[in-house]
């Protein structure tokens, strides 16, 4: 499965520029499913039937990632900018950015007025290394993600993009190891998570599900002095009970909770004291969903060295599947 | 010129008859039919020269606000002054000594401001909290002034529209967004289009994008464009900036602002409109601010959408300033861009 993470996780998507990481995701699903299409916002909705007798389930993965926004281009061809989902300054001086059109460039800062200054984005601009403002190939509105290669560690494997191409790498490898389900699945590839689950509300709206999984990632404070928080590398699946924007249907996280035990699969209960996923989008679509969340504990999310541990994300894989190979009881 | 009738009309976030009202006197005999939903929005179908081959015309929304940013009387003091509280977005600096109108019966009021011979030390150079300031009607007691004004009735800036003949410039209140409803009107006004074009003049834009919310959901449209009267900031600067929008330079189209990505088969086809019909136009600067395209693109199962806004110089104050040649070039780029919209494939 290292092979397909690396080749997601690599690929150029910002929130809204999702076609790359979509074609890619096409061709490992289509082969797989009974129909495929692509909604007006661009999400990617794959369908696998059941034989009738389950549920209407949406599972979903955001394809997008966080990144830059060009909002001024300057006499002398520097390049200031915007964020496209959340990036803090701490974050990306002196990092890497790549264009859609495969400029690369650099982020710098104007002289700080004292050296403990805070560093911050309207001091902050894009260097593409070009001459003069006449042979710049991007402009106004172009957007760029973070440049990092995917580093296999063993064990944890590290890159830019983890959130959430680890999520729709489970999705694949569970729709690869899905036998006959009784339910009719809707793997759904959304857009423009980050930048207020924007997809997520229209997919949903779309595929209106009974129940609903969002496969995302979710903050691990096991580094030092990190957040008053439980989720650790390498201890299994998180199964969401709360987070910034929703709490996940008892049913649902229930369920999570009884797939694993009756499988053995290590798990960990998930409370995220801030931030949310697509499942919180799907969970009050239409009439209401049954909404939960299934996430991969991840170190440094939203730096471009997010890192994950891989019997996480394997162990993913194999909850989805149960939860999917069997029947759903709220 | 309607931007004068609409500019000089009272339309507070959650009341805006009036501004519906010129609205409908200038489009009932050019539209083909036209609605007021619960809200209050008002949407007018002009259908489309011919019926699409499939029996389902495309849809195109084209939407622009009515409403505008105002103050609610909140209390009426025993003196018969008037405590109230902002609707939508305003900056405490721009409040103090401006002329309002209040209620239904424009009762014309000032926002009191103290002379600077009052002013302790400790005040010189400070901002005065709107909740601290109180419009002053004239009234001489709690009774004198309740027989005027109510609790929850509006207050709106008292800005007459001017027209600025030499600069090709109009002054007045509201261009955000009346400047955008004078552009849907004027192409409503127009010959049909290949398809059928729902106009949708919106309510409550200011607290929240929340008519234009509700209008989508009803009419589900294939693709949308927003206007807007937007931020224009260019006055000198000290650094090499963005201005967000300049003065002049043409309608501006959004890539992506606070509340939506903006399709960009839509910015293709305006930025192909405009260079082939030697119309200026400008980019927004990114992620300023949000519009009625953030509720409206996330309908039902998503919708294409992009804005066009005319450049707005002090936007959300009492007084506005936009160039004539922009509104103008406005009309022509939307007009031009709807003919070619209905061969987008979408």
């Amino acid at each position: 499965m290292k092979a397909l993470i690396q080749e997601l996780v690599e690929a150029y998507g910002p929130s809204g520029h999702e076609g790359t990481v979509r074609n890619l995701i096409r061709r490992h699903v289509e082969p797989l499913c009974d129909e495929v299409r692509v909604d007006a916002m661009g999400n990617l909705i794959a369908l696998k039937r059941g034989d009738g007798s389950g549920r209407r389930v949406m599972l979903a993965a955001h394809m997008d990632e966080i990144g830059v926004i060009v909002s001024h281009v300057d006499e002398k061809g520097f390049l200031r900018f915007g964020t496209v989902g959340g990036v803090r300054p701490t974050q990306v001086l002196g990092t890497r950015v790549l264009f859609g059109n495969g400029q690369q460039g650099t982020i710098g800062q104007e002289q700080p007025a004292s050296p403990d200054e805070k560093p911050s984005f309207d001091k902050m601009f894009i260097d593409v290394g070009a001459p003069n403002k006449e042979a710049l190939t991007v402009g106004v509105g172009d957007v760029a993600c973070f440049q990092r290669p995917f580093a296999d560690l063993g064990q944890r494997l590290m890159s830019k993009a983890m959130d959430d191409r680890i999520g729709c790498a489970v999705l694949v490898q569970a729709l690869r190891d899905l036998k006959p389900s009784p339910h009719d699945v809707y793997f759904v590839f959304t857009v423009q998570e980050e930048v207020g689950l924007r997809g997520a509300v229209t997919s949903a709206y779309g595929v209106a599900p009974e129940v609903g999984i969002a496969l995302d990632v979710t903050i691990a404070a096991d580094t030092p002095e990190a957040a008053h928080m439980n989720m650790a590398l390498g201890k299994g699946p998180c199964i969401k009970v709360k987070d910034g924007g929703m709490l996940a249907h008892p049913g649902v996280k229930n369920l999570m909770v009884a797939t694993a035990q009756r499988l053995g699969i290590p798990y960990q209960l998930e409370v995220l004291l801030g931030g949310t996923t697509d499942a919180m989008a799907m969970q009050t679509s239409q009439a209401g969903v049954a909404a939960g969340t299934i996430s991969v504990a991840t170190r440094y999310v939203h730096s471009p060295s997010e890192m994950v541990d891989y019997d996480d994300v394997l162990n993913s894989v194999k909850l989805l599947v149960g939860i999917l190979s069997a029947p759903i009881v709220l | 010129m309607i931007l004068q009738q609409l500019a000089n009309a009272s339309g507070p976030s959650g009341r805006e008859e009036a501004v519906r009202q010129v609205v409908i006197e200038a489009i009932r005999d050019h539209v083909d039919s036209y609605q007021v939903d619960g809200l209050g929005n008002c949407i007018a179908l002009k259908r489309g020269a011919a019926p699409a081959a499939d029996g389902r015309s495309r849809r195109v929304m084209v939407s622009a606000h009515m409403d505008e940013v105002a103050l609610m009387i909140v209390q009426i003091t025993g003196e018969g002054l008037l405590r109230f509280r902002k609707i939508g977005g305003i900056d405490d600096r721009v409040l103090p000594s401006k002329r309002v109108l209040v209620g239904e019966k424009r009762v014309p009021g000032v926002i009191g401001c103290k002379p600077l011979h009052l002013l302790h030390d400790a005040e010189f150079g400070q901002v005065a909290a709107s909740d601290d300031l109180y419009i002053d009607i004239g009234a001489s007691s709690a009774a004198a002034a309740e027989r005027l004004v109510q609790r929850g009735d509006y207050a709106v800036f008292d800005t007459p529209y001017e027209p600025w003949p030499q600069a090709r410039l109009v002054k007045g209140k509201a261009f955000d967004d009346r400047a955008g409803c004078a552009v849907l009107v004027e192409l409503l006004r127009g010959d049909p289009y290949p398809f059928d074009l729902y106009g949708v003049f919106t309510v409550q834009e200011e607290v929240g994008l929340r008519g234009a919310r509700v209008a989508a959901y009803a009419v589900d449209p294939d693709a949308a464009i927003a206007l807007e009267g937007t931020i224009c900031d260019d006055m000198p600067k000290k650094k090499d900036i963005s201005s967000t929008t300049v003065l002049g330079q043409g309608p501006s189209i959004t890539i992506m602002d606070r509340s939506m990505i903006a399709d960009r088969r839509l910015v293709q086809l305006l930025i192909d409109t405009a260079q082939a019909e030697g119309i200026p136009y400008q980019f927004k600067q990114p992620l300023m601010g949000s519009t009625d395209s953030g509720t409206i693109h996330l309908a039902r199962e998503g919708v294409p959408t992009t804005v066009v806004s005319i450049p707005s110089r002090y936007i959300h104050s009492p007084v506005t300033l936009l160039s004539l040649d922009d509104l103008e070039n406005t009309v022509k780029l939307m007009r031009a861009a709807l003919i070619k919209l209905a061969d987008l494939e979408l």
